[in-house]
């Protein structure tokens, strides 16, 4: 009985990694799992799966609030997640190329800030200032203006970091030797910085999109009439009560989400590989420079 | 293209250059004459101000003082995209993104040189130092040797006018240092191309530079050929930073047109030349350890002839090293190459010996 | 070397600082800016959300500074303001949102530290597959994912189903709008910022320190508490910055699994804007709330900026 027991824990201090992994795994799935198993239930129940039926997708095709918002958080993403990394290379560049200046640690904090801000507190703000500036220039009405700006703001400090570590990791001695063969500054940034940077402004891209597409709080408080992002509409949907087309519309974006991600690991692992091959093909041991030529 | 210069004009010079970070001179009022087609070593351990001085000639420093001069203009306040000047970077910085061929061509693109010179310019770049084949590759294809292959002709595809190389042999071991040495020797002679580098291996200056600056604290110590520092130090530091010395502390105690005396704690040394000093005046004797000479037997000369006991021997093949020890405690280095081989005279550990040096090999040093 | 001033810089670095400064001044500071003026108004009359500004009294300018609003947080009214602060609804919603955000930090770091710590002591080569799990949630809906837990906590729904059905439970258990469903929730969406700062931080660590401890006689218990808690102390206060700020202005959550005894004030703050149309009012509650997260915002640059520095060699 006693090495019963003492099995039993030993494999448990083994394991206990594995164990806690694994549940903290299944707590971040169970909503997953949940949405796309029940986004073909064939009844409206929660509790119960009743049978295998595509209605829901039927109805989520047909509900045009749900495709008009669509795409309009498509448009909305787009353009925010490129303003983002635009405007977060720019900081990027100052935080990490220009050390000193006066209003540095002013310019750190700002960057920062929406990071970590409730996004209550921005959306509330925006709002009024969106308000106070219509009023004085007569423009913009509340809609797809004002809504692009709140996302770039949460956007840009995420791009910010994202771009700020790659860039900070960069070479140097690279820019020094594209300025020493004859570029200039602007030139070096186009023809040796950017190209070295290049993943992370596609990750910045990528993320901020994702954060635009997937905002409530700041859509909410800066959007107008007829202007309705898709998270405003399935938040609205929430609130009334269960609407299983959500499931559906939820089950098609994990869908795409987990091929784009498991796409995109896959060929980020094979480059690797392909690479370390090359590195160590190329190390065999050799000759610094061959015996000149005898027949010279 | 250039007048031909003579050589003692200097086609580099650098007027009371100095740089300071913070208040501390890292390059402290420098003024060298480098000529034209020659390779030109600064030589010092690290923090002596040699690779600051690099980047200065660059134009990745601004001097804080003084002014750089290639070939009669003043090119201090120059960028480092306009000054005729190429560097090769200790770690290669070729362009992870771009192949080989497009790395040598890199700076011909920015000049706006037409295609089909660029086209010619690279081949005959690709064919100096051998890499025809490797053309298509991309860096990260390449071993450290052929990376630096390329780093080299990328350097050279403009024809600077000076090419200032960093720590050039640095990033490879040492199979491949010494062979490389005489290959870009070779390469940098037949291009014609005027060099400056930057190391802290004496033995690399030596062997591939015309003339050396010993350089210590920001400020240089010594200019000369490889032969004139080593058996003309004109300081301590100098002379104990290349190659081995033995120094002993003293007075001078004799000083006539053609010879001198200096009293050191061991004895007397006789120097076979004047100093033109003051008596009394504390200088060094510096002498090499290969200059001396050892036997068990007492020699028939009466000057500089010292005795000792031997407590280490390095036996290398081509030579011994011994390290004697006077009376009195002080240790001298001697090193002896085996011309010959004596059975009688075999010394070996605690043997008591004589050892002496012509009057030609001591170097007396005031600094 | 001196700092140089705005006119010292050359024309490039003057616009690539200036580009991004001009939008976060414009974009974030102005918006604050107009935020506590108008926090210091009068509601509007119902065409306009807010009192004019500026008024004129008796031919001159007046600039009109209400502090009211900022009264009624604290005080219910006059007669109470005698005894200090009162027990205003706001003052509650506070309050549960001070209490929420400190037990989802709580909640993160006790579910997170092992599990970052796990996964930074895996073998390298799963590492990036174990990371990339744990981001793909991320990557779908954080609204369509607390949508889910409303169906899996519902009085009919899932959770309380499969415990009937497993004869573990007589009835289902009333999870859905009350302090469980809450707190799971945050706790939930939460969980990602609190992980990915302490697996930044767990990685880096030289688990060779450990080995010295062992050896020097310590148990692995012992060792964690000695050793590795305190060098993940940076990243400690990052996650726990990262959860907790943004806890306590959160309204999705509350409005979709919080139940109406729960209020917390980022619903309390849309309220006031979108029902009462207060919107001075509002912006005071704002305000209180910036003020509420500025000791642990300052704890959190002083963390981050720490590892800024330490970036730069």
């Amino acid at each position: 009985m006693k090495n019963v027991l003492r099995t039993f824990l030993r494999f448990l201090e083994n394991n206990v990694g594995r164990m806690w992994m694994g549940l903290v795994y299944l707590f971040l799935y169970i909503p997953l799992i949940f949405l796309i198993v029940f986004s073909f239930n064939s009844t409206r129940q929660d509790g119960v799966f009743t049978g295998f039926s595509l209605r829901w997708y039927e109805a989520l095709l047909s509900d045009s609030r749900l495709v008009e918002g669509f795409f309009l958080s498509l448009k909305v993403a787009l353009i925010t997640g490129t303003l983002s990394v635009v405007l977060g290379s720019f900081a990027a560049f100052v935080l990490v190329r220009y050390l000193r200046f006066t209003g540095r640690t002013l310019f750190y904090g700002l960057v920062n800030a929406p990071l970590v801000m409730p996004e209550v507190i921005i959306g509330l703000a925006l709002l009024l200032l969106m308000v106070a500036v219509q009023r004085t220039l007569g423009w913009p009405d509340r809609g797809f203006i004002t809504i692009v700006t709140g996302h770039t703001l949460l956007g840009m400090a995420y791009a910010t970091v994202v771009i700020q570590s790659r860039l900070s990791e960069m070479d140097r001695t690279l820019e020094e030797a594209a300025m020493d063969l004859g570029c200039r500054p602007i030139q070096v940034f186009f023809l040796v910085t950017l190209p070295s940077i290049a993943p992370a402004l596609v990750s910045a891209w990528l993320l901020t999109f994702t954060l635009s597409f997937d905002d409530v709080v700041i859509s909410e408080f800066l959007s107008g009439p007829g202007v309705t992002t898709l998270p405003q509409v399935i938040f609205s949907y929430a609130r009334r009560g269960v609407n299983p087309s959500i499931y559906a519309a939820a089950t098609i974006l994990i869908t795409v989400v987990s091929l784009g991600i498991i796409v995109y690991s896959i060929s980020v692992m094979r480059r690797q590989k392909r690479l370390d091959r090359e590195i160590s093909a190329a190390a065999r041991p050799e000759q610094a420079f061959p015996d000149p030529d005898p027949a010279k | 293209m250039n007048l031909p210069l003579s050589a003692g004009d200097g086609f580099l010079r650098t007027d009371q250059l100095v740089k300071r970070f913070d208040g501390v001179a890292a390059v402290d009022d420098v003024s060298l004459s480098v000529h034209k087609g020659e390779i030109f070593a600064l030589l010092g351990s690290s923090g002596c101000g040699k690779s600051t001085l690099l980047r200065m000639l660059a134009g990745f420093e601004k001097p804080t003082e003084g002014s750089v001069i290639l070939d009669g203009v003043d090119i201090a306040s120059f960028p480092p995209y306009e000054r005729p000047i190429n560097m090769m970077f200790q770690s290669y910085a070729l362009f992870p993104h771009l192949t080989v061929w497009d790395n040598i061509a890199f700076g011909l693109k920015r000049e706006g040189m037409p295609k089909g010179e660029i086209e010619a310019r690279v081949q005959e770049m690709l064919k100096l130092v051998q890499l025809e084949t490797f053309a298509k590759r991309k860096p990260h294809q390449l071993s450290g040797g052929q990376q630096q292959r390329v780093a080299l002709a990328r350097s050279l595809a403009k024809r600077p006018q000076l090419l200032l190389l960093d720590e050039p042999l640095g990033a490879l071991d040492k199979k491949l240092r010494e062979r490389t040495q005489f290959e870009l020797v070779n390469i940098l002679e037949s291009v014609g191309v005027t060099c400056v580098m930057v190391t802290h291996d004496q033995e690399e200056a030596m062997a591939m530079a015309s003339r050396i600056a010993v350089m210590s604290h920001g400020r240089v110590l010594q200019v000369g050929t490889p032969k004139e520092i080593y058996e003309h130090p004109n300081c301590r530091f100098v002379a104990d930073f290349i190659g081995n010395v033995n120094m002993f502390e003293g007075e001078l105690t004799l000083d006539e047109a053609d010879r001198c005396e200096v009293t050191t704690e061991q004895g007397v040394v006789n120097v076979g030349h004047g100093i033109s000093g003051t008596l009394g005046m504390s200088v060094a004797i510096a002498v090499r350890p290969e200059k001396i000479h050892i036997d068990k037997t007492r020699p028939d000369v009466n000057v500089n002839l010292f005795t000792g006991k031997v407590r280490e021997i390095a036996y290398f093949g081509s030579y011994n090293t011994f390290i004697v020890e006077m009376p009195g405690g002080r240790r001298v280095k001697i090193t002896e190459t085996n011309t010959t081989r004596h059975e009688s005279s075999l010394i070996t550990w605690e043997d008591a010996v004589f050892f002496w040096w012509d009057d030609s090999a001591p170097v007396v040093l005031t600094q | 070397m001196k700092i140089p001033s705005w006119f010292q810089l050359n024309l490039g670095r003057r616009f690539v600082i200036g580009v991004p400064y001009a939008w976060l001044l414009l974009f974030f500071v102005l918006p604050f800016l107009i935020l506590l003026r108008i926090s210091v108004t009068d509601m509007g009359n119902g065409v306009d959300p807010f009192a004019p500004l500026i008024e004129t009294v008796e031919g001159s300018w007046h600039v009109m500074l209400r502090y009211n609003n900022y009264a009624s947080i604290f005080v219910d009214s006059a007669a109470d303001a005698v005894g200090g602060f009162g027990n205003t609804i706001y003052m509650e919603a506070y309050k549960t949102s001070l209490k929420y955000a400190l037990l989802t930090t709580l909640s993160c770091l006790v579910i997170g530290y092992p599990f970052a710590y796990f996964i930074a002591r895996s073998r390298p080569a799963i590492r990036p597959a174990l990371l990339m799990l744990v981001m793909l949630p991320f990557w779908t809906s954080f609204l369509l994912r607390v949508y889910a837990w409303k169906g899996i906590l519902a009085d009919q729904g899932v959770l309380n189903n499969l415990l009937i059905s497993l004869g573990i439970i007589q009835e289902p258990m009333v999870m859905l709008y009350t302090d469980v469903s809450m707190l799971v929730g945050m706790t939930y969406v939460y969980c990602p910022f609190m992980i990915l700062p302490l697996y930044a931080n767990l990685v880096k660590m030289d688990f060779r320190l450990l080995e010295a401890a062992h050896d020097l006689g310590a148990s692995a218990w012992k060792a964690f508490w000695l050793i590795t808690v305190p060098l993940s102390k940076s990243g400690i206060v990052a996650g726990s910055m990262l959860v907790f700020i943004p806890s306590v202005g959160e309204f999705v959550i509350p409005s979709l699994l919080g139940g109406a005894e729960n209020i917390m004030i980022g619903r309390v703050v849309w309220d006031e804007m979108f029902s009462s149309n207060n919107w001075p009012r509002a912006s005071a509650l704002a305000v209180v709330m910036i003020l509420l997260i500025l000791v642990p915002l300052a704890f959190y640059y002083r963390s981050s900026s720490d590892r800024d520095a330490q970036g730069r060699h």
